[in-house]
């Protein structure tokens, strides 16, 4: 019996707990949601950190608005904006010709914010010898046309070509950019997160990647790409980013509906201010000014 | 009163278990018809994206195409018509955004109301086009032809060797080497994670002493309780160079790698499940086996596996079974590029890997969502097969004993 309610009790206790928790959550969503602006953030997973950063930030400044920011890649949110179910999509390339479309379709007029800049920079193993590659170089090593190092003046190693997972933003920029929309070979090996090409790189000899210019770390180093045949070669860095003269960069874009810009132009000025500029420096992309 | 009381609650706890039994095979009959339902949907559906068409001018002599083929071209590794059955020319690709390289945007228009009729002067315009565009802009006296495209057949998605489920225009749906990759990985870790599992069940079961089962039990058990993240990163970071050392690859990420992962992560539930089975053997036939001059070795195999047999393997089914459903951890250490493997030390792509890193992008009901199930429906197949296999042998193995 004193066993039996004991165990009642002691059940009862996290439960109790539980309801009380939810009850609490519930009431501060109510409150803010009847005070302030809800804006939800949807989009690209290259543009999620910043968006993060710069939505907590913002709720720290304006502790009445409530910011949510979901992932799932720069389609996903610009066809949530085209639904309505989004208020900004985060996206880390230009509207597609058929998702303009779509929007033409919906009558829905879209504004199309710079955020910040993204470059990718091409990592290989320190022990390599090469220290640049022409972009016809990276496309051939990339559909498999080129298989060892000797052919582009490294030593006689086979070529590893990392690659991200086909669902990356990255994955599609840099076939649209370096690939010429030619697909990828089979042979390249597709690692499911950016951390995971820098530490295969940096422990595979023949290994050659590409990751976001906040990804650089020590165990790798960084090639310098020509987009001339080879006149000039740029290294990436943020400066040369920035000045545009390194060519693998891309803008990094927030876009929401025109109709809707009162309830979003608070969030997104902070974005271009001077303070929210500072925080894309942070998180390591390349900033507007 | 009391015995009323007591039949009732009996019986409203019959029901109980019954309905959760009713419940729980209900819920596996509809997922398997879910899965089936939405796998075998991928036969329905052609390799080119629903609502765009592959048109060519109307002089060419050229009707149906493979999807290989189209790929082929837009990957300008087929560069003249001759290699498709044509004429000796070479071939001029054409995809919507390229629309801007011909015609002004006055003639688009500002909602691309001109659309349509430029890609049908366009198309008429030069011979040797191949264009890829959306449905709705083929006007209804279009100049040009519309390629015929097949649905995807059987042969095909099994017997095909590219996958490129994202490839524009036409996607490649071939599964051999995700097929051959799971099997071969799953092999592996089972030949290294059987033989370890097993000595190490004997030992603990037959030979440790008290006190050394009682702390190495809890640590194999604790084994089991690492998130496969974890067991992804460490093999990562430690296995995949050691491999890499170790045979002098070019790359470390290979299917031994998972394997050797996958037996890790295996041998918790081998040793647990085939320990206790062994344990169970009744000490009186032990002690039979011992008195009747049997050495210790001996008791164990003539005795202690022969009883326990249906234990063990219920063991190694359930570590196979992890084996091959394991997704983050194989994901993190194969390399996951989808090349027919040749040896363990190639890097593989297997199936439950592949599900997990594109469900996330496939448009829901689209062509790769439904290759995907697929796959899974393959997935299902293999481990419904090993699982008869085991229970046909061991049924026959009980008959011969008895």
């Amino acid at each position: 019996m004193s066993l039996n309610q004991k165990m009642i009790t002691i059940l009862l206790f996290p439960l109790i707990g539980l309801m009380s928790c939810g009850n609490e959550k519930k009431e501060t969503a109510e409150t803010k949601q009847v005070q302030k602006v809800v804006i939800t953030l949807k989009g690209s997973d290259t543009v999620l950190p910043l968006g993060q950063k710069e939505a907590e930030d913002f709720m720290k400044k304006d502790s009445t608005a409530s910011i949510t920011v979901v992932g799932g890649g720069s389609g996903v949110g610009i066809t949530a904006l085209a639904d309505g179910t989004t208020d900004i999509a985060m996206a880390s390339r230009d509207l597609k010709t058929d998702e303009k479309l779509k929007f033409t379709e919906a009558k829905k007029d879209i504004q199309q914010i710079t955020i910040a800049f993204d470059a990718l920079s091409v990592i290989v193993n320190p022990e390599n010898k090469v220290m640049q590659l022409t972009r016809e170089q990276l496309e051939k090593i990339y559909t498999g046309e080129i298989t060892n190092w000797k052919d582009v003046g490294g030593a006689n190693e086979k070529i590893v070509a990392y690659s991200r997972e086909s669902s990356s933003g990255t994955y599609e920029f840099f076939k649209d950019h370096v690939l010429s929309k030619k697909n990828y070979a089979t042979t390249v090996l597709s690692m499911p997160a950016t951390g995971a090409i820098v530490q295969s790189v940096s422990q595979t000899k023949g290994a050659i990647g590409y990751v976001g210019l906040a990804y650089e770390s020590i165990g790798v180093k960084s090639l310098s790409v020509s987009y001339d045949q080879g006149k000039t070669y740029v290294a990436p860095s943020v400066s040369a980013a920035k000045d545009k003269s390194y060519p693998i960069s891309r803008p990094l874009y927030y876009m929401y509906e025109i109709g809707a810009a009162s309830k979003v132009k608070a969030f997104i000025d902070f974005a271009l201010s001077d303070e929210g500029q500072k925080i894309v420096a942070e998180i390591g992309y390349v900033p507007l000014k | 009163m009391k015995t009323f009381y007591k039949k009732f609650s009996e019986k409203f706890i019959e029901g109980l278990l019954m309905l959760s039994g009713t419940v729980t095979s209900l819920t596996v009959i509809l997922i398997v018809i879910f899965l089936f339902k939405e796998g075998l949907g991928v036969f329905d559906k052609k390799p080119v994206e629903e609502g765009y068409v592959i048109a060519i001018n109307k002089n060419n002599a050229i009707r149906k195409i493979t999807s290989a083929e189209i790929k082929n071209i837009y990957d300008q590794k087929i560069t003249h018509w001759n290699e498709v059955g044509g004429k000796p020319d070479s071939i001029v690709l054409f995809r919507l955004e390229d629309i801007s390289n011909f015609y002004s945007d006055d003639e688009i228009g500002e909602n691309f109301e001109g659309l349509p009729n430029c890609i049908n002067r366009l198309v008429d315009s030069l011979p040797n086009i191949i264009a890829f565009f959306p449905e709705k802009y083929l006007i209804k006296d279009f100049k040009g032809k519309q390629l015929e495209i097949d649905k995807i057949k059987l042969a095909e998605f099994f017997g095909g060797k590219e996958w490129l489920p994202t490839a524009q225009p036409s996607a490649q749906l071939g599964v051999l080497p995700l097929i051959m990759g799971t099997l071969w990985v799953s092999l592996g870790a089972i030949l290294l994670a059987l033989p370890l599992g097993l000595a190490a069940a004997v030992y603990m079961s037959e030979i440790a002493k008290d006190n050394v089962r009682r702390i190495m039990k809890p640590l194999i058990e604790l084994l089991a309780g690492i998130p496969s993240v974890v067991y992804g990163f460490f093999g990562l970071v430690i296995i995949v160079p050691l491999i890499q050392k170790t045979f002098n690859l070019p790359v470390g990420e290979t299917g031994l790698a998972g394997s050797i992962i996958l037996g890790i992560m295996a041998l918790p539930t081998i040793i647990t499940i085939s320990e206790d089975a062994m344990r169970n053997t009744p000490r009186a036939m032990k002690e039979a086996s011992l008195a009747l001059g049997a050495s210790k070795w001996q008791t164990i195999y003539k005795v202690v596996v022969p009883y326990s047999i249906s234990g063990i393997t219920a063991g190694a089914i359930l570590g196979i079974g992890r084996a091959i459903g394991e997704t983050m951890a194989v994901l993190m250490v194969t390399g996951n590029a989808a090349v027919m493997p040749h040896s363990i030390l190639e890097p593989v792509r297997t199936i439950p890997a592949t599900i997990a890193a594109e469900l996330g992008e496939a448009s829901n009901g689209g062509l790769h969502y439904k290759a995907l199930f697929a796959l899974g429906c393959i997935l299902f197949l293999i481990t419904l097969f090993i699982n008869l296999t085991v229970e046909f042998v061991t049924s026959r193995n009980k008959h011969n004993k008895h």
